[in-house]
Order: structure tokens, then sequence, then C-alpha cells
């Protein structure tokens, strides 16, 4: 079960190289703190997860938000019924977005195409809905749901006192809120890629992928696809619900906006700009977002007459009047305009976008050969000649 | 060429199909017999794929049924179908274009051996090398060794045809369904094809074979069926047929049009 | 009983609305075969001509008062619209029906927006899957409704109604019922009838039109159509500004009865997605139909004693209905065989 193709193993030590030694290598770039660092490790594993199903059988979700919030909810319930404790609360929010994972997929997968698209959205969408009103002793409705001094906490108060102040959520006395936190959702990204990979290279991902590129073929060729996509939607779900709780152990307050569809449709968006299909592309797309939010929400106009100081007056102020329209409120501009270049100019994401390049300097050094391999992964040797 | 001995595996009984007003299929009743070649020709919109699809569970029939070794088919799902042995080959060939032709061929070798569905999720495919030399052998059978990594959506029509005949053939299925399995080839291709379809005959694999190329047709089958308008008009050893005047009024039939 | 009369009605406007922004919705995905995610934008930006009419309108001089002092101390500042100054009491007629005026602006915009939409960007999509049309759209519709904020603030901008139709009418007393039992706000009748009118004249433009015969072969059998020699392409995008300018005098003629914010597009686009794929993917009557049903199922969905039985069912009424339907009847109310099929 713990082994892996020699080429998988070279890709997931240097996955984990370059996520643990995120606060060190991000601090040029002013995000190594870790409430930035906690989110790049939780979207990335949102991500990972997403494409699972999104990517390996093409099949377009647009209700993950959901899952992400049932998965925060169903920790902030844990920490309050009982335990502080987060792998308790992880396992919380796996079995919670497993069983609606469960019933939604078994429901929307009923359908296809676009229609599985708008059942996924329907159903996110009620649950958005319901969080924010009938759910309202569940979820808090508009307050969102968070600790209070009076929780029964029934775990932990077998071993301890009641504090006087709200506890905040701790493995085994350590606190999740800083560095560690970082590193507790980094482990579990970690070991949530590493179960990516494996099903990527698995016969069982195989047939993902084989009905994401014929779905006909895969039942006369004796395939029973729906609970291929059952477990593959199941599985994204719970890796949703994971993220959720993870948001949740690291900040103990669960708002119902989680689960609109904007959510899912940035969760989308992380995974095109990446590179559909490919498992690292995911998570580069979900840190590019993150990152680039976290540094244009937070630009106002002074910051950019500060970046434009080198151009001539008048120019400046033409330059930031129109930039600061996609920075700070603006951001879900560029937001938006980079989801339609990137659709337009590149399907495949940067992934794609990496491979172009790579295949055009080959080309250049040895024109004989021409690279038409488009997806490394898919194959188990990719040095490959072109068919005819 | 009459064979009597042989055991009937597959039986279309008493089938019709209509869609809206239009009978696509009426009274057809057909039986295979286990080994033999079995070609159903006809004019275009006879019902020969309404045919084939009726029998892959593609289509449900609005009468009769389609019996397998004494089992109904009628009702099942494609994939239950195709478990039971059955495995076909389409008209445009079907395969897995983003899949190179390695995996092409190793996804029914799978659904062979493991069922309609295994969750072996955590099994590596490199650990697969049962199943892998077996694809590797079929492959290199089929003369598609030199590009076995390639992307099978970049092979040329006849090659995509030649891996869907691999595809199936992996299976070693009891029926292989063939539909018109020479359509659009050269003539060299078309021979190629008919060799490699001679050989398997020799495996004793029941086939039946939708052509519109007579020479095809007479080269491999043992018996034919005419189907016109969704009925059978005629049946027997090739020569018979090709003698057979109501044959004839149907071809030229459609020559009119 | 007259509850449910008087819900059925408060239904119909809404109803109204989903009907029309379904059936521009349907009009692009039978001609072009484009899911179109941005069209709830253009709703949205028919709603905000209608504000952006009427800031034109209220344009105003500010002139110094001379001999008046206002409450503070300083010169009176006399506001007069430029509007009343030009044009005088025909003027203030002006601004007053502001909102159904800004029809005839939003005609020509939308027009403009559509046809730009199309040949810029979804053109090169035709051909593509779906998903990425339904990504590409996506996307485009976050940058309309972020253009939007960027120029109007993120707050509702209320308009009002004009003068006449303040108030409501007693629908009951006009058939001949008691007094005062069925009241229903005039402009809310205004926007049924004009919904109404809207999607007859679509229909009888498809009919009895040869643009429109063209255009119904082309939903059916485009190759076939454009082996006759006709230009069909050129026939679908002045198609898709027809539906951009439903949608948007749709949001023109809303806006006195939800004031336009910048996200009114998406939430509007969920539920006309959900109305489209109810009434039948590629139906225009399906899309109508489906349109007001739900507009009224939602609207009795409401009333309370329903809400008692069930609670938040109005809510995720309209969701449930689709998932419903789709299971029930995956082609939707009167979807054809064959649309959408994969």
């Amino acid at each position: 079960m713990f082994s892996m193709p020699k080429k998988d193993a070279i890709t997931f030590a240097l996955f984990a190289i370059v996520v643990l030694s995120m606060p060190i290598w991000l601090s040029p770039f002013g995000a190594s703190y870790p409430g930035l660092l906690q989110k790049f490790a939780i979207y990335a594993l949102l991500a990972v997860g997403y494409n699972i199903l999104f990517g390996l059988t093409g099949y377009l979700s647009f209700g993950h938000a959901a899952f992400l919030g049932v998965g925060s909810y169903a920790a902030v319930w844990s920490f309050k019924l009982l335990s502080m404790n987060p792998i308790l609360a992880i396992a919380f929010a796996m079995v919670f977005s497993g069983i609606f994972a469960l019933a939604i997929g078994y429901v929307s997968l009923r359908r296809s195409g676009i229609y599985f698209s708008i059942l996924t959205l329907a159903f996110a969408q009620m649950s958005y809905k319901l969080a924010y009103s009938v759910l309202s002793p569940i979820t808090h409705g508009e307050n969102g749901l968070q600790l209070t001094l009076q929780d029964p906490r029934v775990i932990d108060l077998m071993f301890m006192e009641r504090g006087v102040s709200l506890p905040t959520s701790s493995l085994f006395g350590i606190p999740m809120n800083g560095y560690e936190g970082f590193y507790f959702c980094a482990v579990i990204l970690l070991i949530g890629f590493f179960i990516a990979q494996k099903i990527t290279s698995s016969p069982f991902g195989m047939m993902l992928k084989g009905i994401k590129s014929n779905e006909d073929r895969m039942n006369y060729t004796g395939f029973n696809t729906k609970p291929y996509m059952l477990t593959a939607f199941v599985i994204s779900g719970i890796y949703a619900g994971i993220a959720g709780g993870l948001l949740s152990v690291t900040d103990p307050l669960a708002g119902a906006e989680r689960m609109q569809w904007t959510a899912s449709g940035e969760l989308v968006l992380m995974t095109i700009l990446g590179g559909v299909g490919t498992l690292i592309g995911p998570v580069i797309g979900a840190w590019i977002i993150k990152y680039f939010e976290n540094i244009f929400s937070a630009w106002n106009e002074s910051i950019l007459h500060n970046v434009f100081a080198f151009l001539p007056d008048n120019v400046e102020g033409i330059v930031v009047l129109i930039s600061s329209k996609f920075v700070g409120e603006g951001w879900h501009l560029t937001l938006g305009l980079m989801f339609v270049l990137v659709v337009v100019f590149l399907p495949g994401g940067i992934m794609e976008g990496v491979r172009r390049i790579a295949s055009w300097f080959s080309r250049r050094k040895d024109p004989t050969k021409d690279q038409e391999v488009t997806d490394p992964e898919n194959m188990p040797k990719p040095s490959s000649k072109k068919g005819e | 060429m009459v064979e009597t001995s042989h055991n009937t595996v597959l039986h279309v009984a008493d089938v019709h199909k209509t869609f809206g007003g239009l009978h696509a299929l009426a009274d057809v009743d057909l039986a295979f017999e286990e080994g033999t070649t079995h070609a159903i020709i006809g004019p275009n919109g006879a019902g020969k794929s309404t045919l084939l699809n009726v029998i892959v569970g593609k289509l449900a029939p609005s009468r009769g049924t389609v019996v397998l070794d004494g089992e109904v088919l009628t009702g099942k799902a494609p994939h239950e179908i195709n478990q039971m042995g059955v495995a076909r080959v389409f008209q445009t060939p079907e395969i897995f274009p983003e899949l190179s032709i390695f995996d092409n061929v190793m996804a029914p070798a799978f659904a062979k051996r493991d069922g309609a569905f295994k969750m072996n999720m955590f099994m590596s495919m490199e650990n697969e090398k049962d199943i892998a030399r077996e694809a590797e052998e079929i492959i290199v059978d089929f003369g598609l060794d030199a590009m076995i990594h390639t992307h099978a959506g970049a092979l040329s029509r006849g090659h995509k045809r030649r891996l869907e005949l691999a595809m199936c053939l992996i299976q070693k299925p009891r029926i292989l369904l063939l539909d018109e399995p020479t359509a659009g080839m050269s003539r060299h291709d078309t021979n190629t094809t008919i060799e490699l379809l001679k050989k398997i005959k020799s495996t004793g694999m029941t086939k039946v074979i939708i052509e519109h190329d007579m020479h095809v047709v007479f080269s491999l089958a043992d018996k034919v069926s005419v189907l016109a308008q969704g009925r059978i008009i005629s049946e027997g050893a090739p020569d018979e047929v090709r003698a057979d005047p109501k044959v004839q009024v149907a071809y030229l039939g459609e020559a009119e049009e | 009983m007259d509850a449910v009369i008087l819900q059925v009605l408060n239904g119909l406007d809404k109803g109204g609305a989903y009907a029309l922004i379904a059936l521009g919705l349907t009009l692009v995905f039978g001609t072009l075969g484009v899911v179109n995610f941005a069209h709830g934008a253009l709703f949205m930006i028919g709603a905000f001509c209608a504000v952006t009419f009427r800031k034109i309108l209220t344009l105003e001089q500010v002139v110094l008062s001379e001999t008046e002092l206002s409450p503070w101390g300083t010169p009176l500042e006399i506001r007069t619209p430029f509007a009343q100054q030009w044009f005088g009491d025909f003027g203030n007629v002006l601004i007053d029906y502001s909102v159904p005026l800004s029809i005839l602006l939003a005609i020509p915009v939308m027009l403009l927006i559509g046809i730009v939409m199309e040949r810029g960007l979804i053109k090169h999509f035709y051909k593509r899957p779906h998903a990425e049309q339904i990504l590409v759209t996506f996307g485009l519709a976050i940058v309309l409704q972020e253009i939007v904020k960027a120029f109007f603030g993120a707050n509702p901008n209320p308009q009002p109604i004009p003068q006449v139709f303040l108030g409501a009418a007693d629908l009951g007393a006009m058939v001949g019922m008691a007094e005062h039992v069925i009241t229903y706000p005039k402009w809310r009748l205004v926007y049924l009838f004009f919904s109404l009118g809207v999607v007859a004249a679509v229909f009888a433009f498809l009919r009895f039109t040869t643009f429109g015969m063209v255009v119904r072969a082309g939903m059916s059998d485009r190759e076939t159509v454009s082996m006759l020699g006709i230009n069909i392409d050129k026939r679908f995008t002045i198609m898709f500004g027809i539906a951009a300018i439903v949608a948007g005098v749709a949001g023109v003629m809303y806006t006195p009865i939800l004031p336009p914010d910048y996200t009114l597009g998406m939430d509007f686009l969920v539920l006309t997605f959900i109305v489209v794929v109810v009434g039948g993917m590629g139906s225009l009557p399906g899309a109508v139909l489906a349109g007001f049903t739900l507009g009224v199922v939602q609207s009795l969905a409401s009333m309370t004693q329903v809400k008692d039985i069930i609670p938040g069912i109005d809510q995720i009424i309209i969701y449930l209905v689709a998932v419903v339907i789709l299971l029930v009847r995956p082609r939707g109310l009167l979807g054809k065989r064959g649309v959408m099929e994969n």
C-alpha cells in the first residue's frame, strides 16, 4: 500500500520539501505568516481533492463548497460538544461530509454533463439557504457558529477545569493557531497528496480517466461507471470536508458563506488555473489565488502611488486610477479576468504552460524530437514517439 | 460450409423495435451458432446497427428478447452484458482518445479480471504485471507496439479500429460484434483486417459482422442474413444468399433511391 | 383561497422575470449551443441602464440663491435638473417615467454588448466542451459585475415607480369580489403584462419573420441550413444580441420591484438556470412555462401556512423542484429528445 513508483516517490519528496519549508521560502514574498500559510495548505488540499473528481472524471461539480461548509460546522460542533482536539474534529468533518457527499452524489450522478453540474449547484444552494434559515439552531445562521464559554466539551472537561476564557484548539497541548497549526495542516495536505497520487496511478484512477475520456466505451467494456463515479465524488467530498474542518481548527468559527456557490466557483478556478487533471497544478492554482487574494485585496491607492512613483506625475495618476480598480475591493475583477484569460488561452492551466515552454526548449535543442505528450502523469513512460 | 452440429449461443428472439411510428426492426429472429462467423448485410437504414444496439443493451427492444446461452440479456445494462461475454467494435471507433494505447488495452483486461467495479485505488498500475504482459502481447499481435505510449486519439482511423478490436479481443469474449470493421479502409488495410479476423476465427469465438463490403463478407462469413427494412429477408450460406432474387431486389431497390 | 390567489399573483411578476431571462438563455443555447453563465449579468446590466438613465436625467444645475438662506445660514442651493430646465414640465414627466423610458437606452446598449460579447468571446467557444463554456462565461459574469460595482458601488440603487402606477389595484373588486381582498401593486401588474408582451413579441418574431424562420431552422438543424447558403452565423450573432436585449429590458423594468445591486445577476442566474433545466434545455415554450410556474411555486411556498408545515421550504423549493424534475423527467417539462443528452 505504501509502495509507489520511483517517479511518484520523487514527486512526493519534492512536494513535501516545498510544503514544509514554506515558512522559509515564502518570507521574501511577505507571505510567511501563519494565517496565510494555513490557508495555503488548506486550499491546496481542497483543490487536490476536487481534482480527483473534476480532473480525473471530467464531472464539473459546482457544489463542493457545501462539503467545505459541512466539514467546518462538524469540526466546530466537535469542539463544542467533545473536545478541542483537532484530530477528533477532522474525523467528525470526514464522517459528516462523507455522508453528505454520498447522499448528494447518489442523486446528482444519475445525470451527467451540464445536468450534473446544475444538480450539484442546486444542492449546494439548498444547503446554503437552509444553513441561513431553518438550520440556524445548528449553524447559528448569519452570526456563524462559534465557541462559547458554556459549551459542554464533555471529553476535555473530564481532564481539566473549565477555563475563564475561550479555549483554542490544541493537539495534546500544541496550540493550532500559529506555525504549529500550519504544520498540522501541512501534514494533512501531504497525506492527502499522497493518497491522491496513489489513486491517480492505480487501476481505479485509470478507470476514472477512462470515464472522462469515453464513458460509453467504459460501459461497453464491462465497467459499471456509477460506483466508480460515486466513489470519486465521495472521496473528493471528504477532502473538501477535511479542508473545511481545518479551517475551523485554525480558526474555530464557521459561517454559511463558505457554502455559497461563488466559493465553489473559486475552487473550480484554482483547479483550472493550475491545470486540470494534474496533481501539482491544482495546488499551484490554490496558492496563486490565495496569495494574490491576500496581497491584492490589501492594496489601496496609497500603496499604488508608492509602486508607480517612478512614473511622471500625470501618468502616475492615470495608472493608479486604472490599477486601483483591480486591487483591494476590486480584487474579484482581477480574479474574473484571470478566469477568462486562462480558459481562453491556456485551458490546460499553468502546468500546460510549463509543458509548452519545456517542449519549446527541448525542440530547440533537438529538432527531431517532438514532444506531443500533453500529460506525462497519465503515462507510464512519458518519452513517446509521436503517432502518425 | 453448412454447420449443423453447432449449438446456438446467442438468440435474438422475435425482436421488434419501433421509433415513433417507424419499424426499425420487425420480427427479427436470428440464431448465432457457436464458433461461426455470421454476417448481417443489408442496404442502408435496414436496421443493422439498431440490431447491434439492442444486443448490447444500448436500446431496449419494443418487443422480444435477446438470449445468451439461456440467459436473457434484454433489460440488462451494457456493462452487465459485456461481463457476460459480449464485446462490440463500433462503426466509428470507440476508444479512449486521451489514454495511451497501452491503457486502452489494459482497461478491458481489468474489466475481464476484476468485474464491473473494484475499489483497487491503492494498487499501483506498475504491479499489475500479468495484465500488462497480456496487453503488450496483444498490442504486438496487432502491430501497434511501435506507438504503445501514444495517445490513442492521435492514431489514424485504421489504427483506431485495430486498437478497438484489440480492446475487445483481450477480453476473450464469447461473442464479438463487429459493426462494419472495414468501413472507410483502403483495400490494403481491409485485407490486413480480414487476415486478422481469420486468425481470430481459429480461436472458436463467435462473431457477428455487419458489413457492406461483399468482399469481406464472402471472405469471412459462414452464414449470411440479409436485413431489409427491419426484416430478415434471406438467410443461408453466402453462395445461397448471393443467388437469392429477393436479395438482389433489396439492393437494387436501394440503388434506385 | 384569497390568500392563494394573492400569492399566485405575487409569483407571476417574479415568474415573468424568470421567464424573460430563461427565454434569452434558451435562445442562446438553442441557436449557438452555448451554455451562457453570463446571461444573468446581462439582466443586471439592463437594470443599471435604468439607473444610469435616471442619473443622466436628474443631473442638476446648482445655483446659489442670493436671497434665501439654508437652515445652516449658508446661501440656499437651488437644484434644478437640466431636464426640467430645458423641457419644463415635460422634463419632469421624463424624470417621472425614467424607468420605462430607460428601455430606449437599454435596447441599443444591450444589443451592442451582446454582439461584442458574442463576436469577441463566445464565438470561440462553440466547439469547446460545455464545461469550458460554463467556465469562461462564469469568469465573464464576474468581470461584468465587478465593473458595475466599480462604477456604481455595492449599494442597491432604488428606482421610483412612475406616479401613475403607484399604489395598488384592487383586482378583486374589478372581478366582482369583495373590496380590498385582492389588491395588487400596479407596477407588478405592469411588469406581468410587460413580460407577457415581450414573450409574445419574441415568439411572433421567430414565427412570422423570415429571419425567425431561418433561426428556428438553424436551431433544429444547423448544418442543413448553412448548406442552403444562408449565413447562419451572422443571424445567430444577432440572435445573441436579441437575447441580451430581452434580458436587459427585463432588468430595466424590474428595478422598481427590486433595487438593483451588482450581485443581482448572479442571484437570478442560478435560479434561471434551474428554470431552463426544468423547462427543458432548448425549449422556448418550456422556458416560459417553467419561469412562470416556478415563480408561482416559490410564491406559494412562502405562505406562512405552508412554512408552518415545512419550515424553510420557501428557501429551497425551486431547487427541490429542479432535483425532482431532473430525476423524474430528465428532459424537463417540454424538452426535446436528443438535446444535451450527454
